[in-house]
């Protein structure tokens, strides 16, 4: 049963301006389960994508150790041949194909080149029934539920004969009844001699199934030890130990009224009709105030935003008030008529068009205010983007520079900029400082508390702990779509935060 | 780790270098075939001469109007594959008309195309059926209803002015009069930006930048009417193509409505989230190509003389190669209004040049597909280098 399987030794990853992983060990035994857990950005997945190819050999620094010899996977279907199989969150079934056809994509067994659907079928029957599922090989995948699905790429991965397999948050979109099937398979497996790293933020299932955790923090390993030493207080303490050093600088906010408030909202997933994202969230921000939203990935809060802002594809329900009136906002436009700015995550996707030039990617969504309603002036711009340009300290040769060709922090600053143009009242920032380089990161916490202070109200949503702690006068904390913690800054503590986040502790709010 | 700000070798922007390559190309096409019809009878060849250039513009005049609704259509991220059967049932409905006067039937023609788009535009942005298959749908079903309304006859041009809006030339005492007025509005319009930038606390641009401003447009303005005059003054189509160039010019690059467009086709969900109405901005773009097929419908009828059932087929063709090969992305966002008529000036270069210098039918087929696919290509190479 034992004996080391696979050893990663000192694994080193940096992408432009940031270091992702620092010097990270991590080995797993012969049939076990070992759990990878961490913040959001901890490096979780940046180790994992090492591990499966994704990110090829010279691209890392260290070494990949499997059955005792060196390893250098080139791509990822070297990986797969090593018996490696990863199951991301984003699941990767092509939907239109059958349960069988996906199991054996690129693989099918042919004859004369020539697929030989009686043995695609049969071998696809013989896994399904090894895993004690009750799964149709013939039918579509989009007719199965987001569980079936996780369990068909659980069974492609083991008809490739893998050995490690690797899952990444599988949990996230699955019921309670589906989980405990999930768990049952995860536990056959083990029997059959299978290893498994298993992520996850749920810190109630990784105590269920792993043997051994270990905790990642800021791209380093804080060590590696067996579940039954450890228990979810000191896990937490793990994710978040480190002190919120000086990069936050104090800043006394003065509050003034509730300019906004939101009451009751109820947001439903787009595609999956029924299931609630947000389930009836209520918050409000004063004049002056910074107030963090916390919860990790999948805790509804961008989606909140979004409903918010009227930028949510599926239903929703939502009353807003601006000053104590209530106000309809039924499209980013009447959003930014009412005074709210969004920052949204996601900034190549949802931010930039960045093919655009800086100028006009700043002057979008303030265009009518600066320019006219129909005929743009392009002085009255250019003397308005060179200004937020100089005043956010934009590093560009001009504001003509192309957006896609600037770093990460100079175009999250192009964003800021473009919602600063609106003239806002209420600002929301979604994950602000998401993939950039330290000095920039600083130079928004300065922005943010410039702006509180100027008298805005900034709803700040983060991954990252202790910037919502650091900048944040007040704390909300989201898990599974609900209100799980509300806290003072000076109560805010991480242990605090995260045991509401994770689902673990539950404050009335 | 430190941070690498990327810096350009050549502080010129992308887009104006795509325009000056894509003039370049047209010089060297237009130098060609001046030295290839060289005889005995034009001892500086003959392409360039007045007559053979007025020539080659008249037979742009339809393609170029065409282009510059299609250029809003592509920059949006759409298209239209139905513009020459609009074209084809606009002229018919317009000469079909013709008994209730000319004013009359030219409205209608405009009115036809507009509401073609009006419908076309809300199909795509209000029902989400994709623009191809809206549009290659109204490819078929107008060219239907021409065969209907004209009973598949061909129908003559009467009225003179109808004809004549196909056909004439401006007079040349108007042709100066209008460089006159052009080149008064150009140094107006400079002057007037001066003191705007200086308002905004802008660096001034040096006085020799304002000269060379004002001085090329200004030569080039006195070049063409010069030119145009010698063969009989400026063809009324071309002095359309002209006014719908600079119309949709200023639309694509001075109004909210033009930034829009460009927004909505370089970044659906940024725009949407930067509170743009989408689909409003999409059935307009819809609406002005409807509205320019309806004009290009007028002077190409004027032109042939008569509206024949299959009068407009493969305009669409056209019109789109004229957009790409003047640098205009399929995939919406990138494109100038410039650049398509550029693109049809090059492709009426290519057709009346070949057809000087008796190249068979054929050839010229192949030339034309080939220099679509060579622009397309040089484009895509120049922007893997940066």
């Amino acid at each position: 049963m034992s004996g080391i399987l696979l050893e990663m030794k000192h694994i080193t990853k940096s992408f432009p301006g940031v270091k992702a992983l620092d010097g990270v060990s991590f080995d797993l035994n012969q049939g076990e389960i070992h759990a990878l857990v961490g913040e959001n950005g901890a490096g979780k997945s940046t180790l994992i994508k090492i591990l499966a190819g994704v990110y090829p050999h010279p691209e890392y620094g260290g070494q990949i150790v499997l059955d005792g010899s060196e390893r250098q996977f080139a791509n990822v279907r070297e990986s797969e041949h090593a018996g490696i199989a990863v199951i991301f969150q984003e699941l990767s079934l092509v939907k239109e194909l059958s349960v069988a056809e996906n199991i054996f994509l690129g693989r099918e067994p042919r004859r004369f080149g020539i697929i030989n659907w009686n043995a695609l079928y049969s071998r696809a029957q013989k896994l399904l029934d090894d895993l004690h599922l009750t799964i149709d090989p013939l039918s579509p995948v989009q007719n199965l539920g987001i569980g079936q699905q996780q369990l068909v790429e659980i069974a492609k991965a083991l008809s490739q004969e893998a050995r490690i397999l690797v899952l990444d948050e599988p949990t996230a979109a699955l019921t309670e009844a589906e989980v405990e099937t999930l768990f049952e398979i995860l536990g056959k497996l083990r029997e059959r001699g299978v290893a498994m790293i298993y992520i996850s933020h749920k810190l109630d299932e990784v105590f269920r199934v792993s043997s051994r955790i270990t905790v990642l923090r800021d791209g380093r390993s804080v060590g590696t030890e067996q579940t039954s030493e450890l228990d979810e207080a000191r896990v937490i303490a793990k994710m978040v130990g480190r002190e919120v050093d000086q990069i936050f600088p104090e800043a006394k906010h003065t509050l003034g009224d509730r300019i906004f408030e939101a009451r009751s909202i109820t947001v439903e997933d787009p595609t999956v009709p029924g299931k609630l994202l947000v389930d009836s969230v209520g918050f409000f921000a004063r004049k002056g105030e910074v107030l963090g939203i916390a919860g990790l990935m999948g805790s509804g809060r961008s989606e909140l935003l979004m409903a918010i802002f009227g930028a949510h594809p599926g239903r929703k329900t939502a009353e807003i008030l601006i000053d104590g009136t209530q106000v309809q906002i039924g499209t980013p436009y009447d959003a930014i008529r009412h005074g709210i700015g969004f920052v949204t995550e996601d900034r190549k996707r949802y931010g930039l068009i960045l093919d655009q030039t800086i100028l006009k990617n700043m002057t979008l969504a303030g265009l009518r205010r600066l320019s006219g309603r129909f005929f743009t002036d392009e002085d009255a711009e250019a003397a308005a983007g060179q200004r937020a340009a100089r005043e956010l300290r934009i590093k560009a040769p001009s504001v003509y520079t192309e957006a896609g060709t600037l770093s990460g922090g100079n175009q999250q600053k192009v964003v800021l900029a473009k919602w600063l143009l609106t003239n806002p009242r209420v600002l929301f920032l979604d994950e602000p400082t998401r993939g950039i380089d330290v000095g920039a990161k600083q130079e928004i916490y300065n922005e943010i508390n410039r702006l509180a202070a100027a008298g805005l109200a900034i709803v700040l949503v983060s991954s990252e702990l202790p910037e919502v702690l650091g900048l944040s006068d007040r704390v909300i904390v989201l898990h599974e779509g609900r209100v799980t913690g509300e806290f003072k800054r000076e109560d805010a503590t991480p242990e605090a935060v995260m045991s509401c986040a994770t689902g673990r502790r539950r404050l009335a709010a | 780790m430190t941070e690498v700000t990327p810096r350009r070798r050549f502080n010129i922007r992308t887009s104006a270098l795509r325009a000056y390559t894509m003039l370049a190309a047209l010089i060297v096409i237009w130098l060609f075939f001046q030295w290839a019809t060289i005889d005995e009878y034009h001892r500086y060849g003959l392409f360039l001469g007045a007559v053979n250039f007025s020539k080659l513009l008249q037979q742009m005049a339809v393609t170029g109007v065409l282009a510059v609704g299609m250029l809003m259509v592509i920059v949006s991220g759409n298209i239209d594959l139905s513009v020459g059967a609009i074209v084809g049932l606009a002229g018919g409905i317009a000469a079909l008309t013709q008994g209730r006067g000319i004013v009359f039937c030219l409205v209608s023609a405009i009115v036809v195309g507009l509401t073609i788009g009006l419908i076309q535009g809300a199909l795509t942005a209000y029902i989400n059926i994709p623009a191809f298959i809206v549009t290659l749908g109204g490819l078929q079903a107008w060219r239907g209803l021409i065969l209907k309304w004209t009973e598949g006859k061909t129908i003559p041009v009467e009225l003179p002015v109808f004809r004549s809006l196909g056909r004439d030339f401006l007079d040349p005492r108007l042709g100066i009069a209008l460089a006159v007025v052009a080149i008064g509005l150009i140094i107006w319009s400079n002057l007037r930006r001066k003191r705007a930038r200086h308002r905004h606390g802008l660096s001034a641009l040096s006085a020799g930048a304002l000269a060379v401003r004002i001085a090329v447009p200004s030569v080039v303005i006195v070049a063409f009417i010069f030119l145009m005059n010698k063969a009989g003054g400026v063809p009324i189509p071309v002095i359309f193509l002209l006014a719908v160039a600079l119309v949709g010019a200023f639309l694509t690059a001075n109004t909210t409505f033009g930034r829009y467009l460009y927004a909505i086709g370089g970044n659906p969900d940024a725009a949407r989230l930067s509170g743009i109405n989408l689909k409003r901005y999409v059935l307009a773009a819809f609406c002005v190509m409807g509205a320019l097929a309806g004009v290009a419908s007028i002077l190409h009828t004027g032109r042939v003389g008569s509206a024949s059932p299959d009068a407009g087929t493969l305009m669409e063709l056209d019109a789109i190669a004229s957009c790409v090969i003047g640098g205009t992305s399929l995939m919406g966002g990138r494109g100038t209004v410039f650049g398509a008529v550029l693109g049809a000036l090059i492709l009426a270069s290519l057709d009346n040049g070949m057809s000087l210098l008796n190249v068979e039918n054929w050839a010229q087929y192949v030339v034309k597909g080939g220099v679509l696919v060579a622009a397309v290509g040089f484009d895509m190479f120049g922007r893997r280098k940066t």
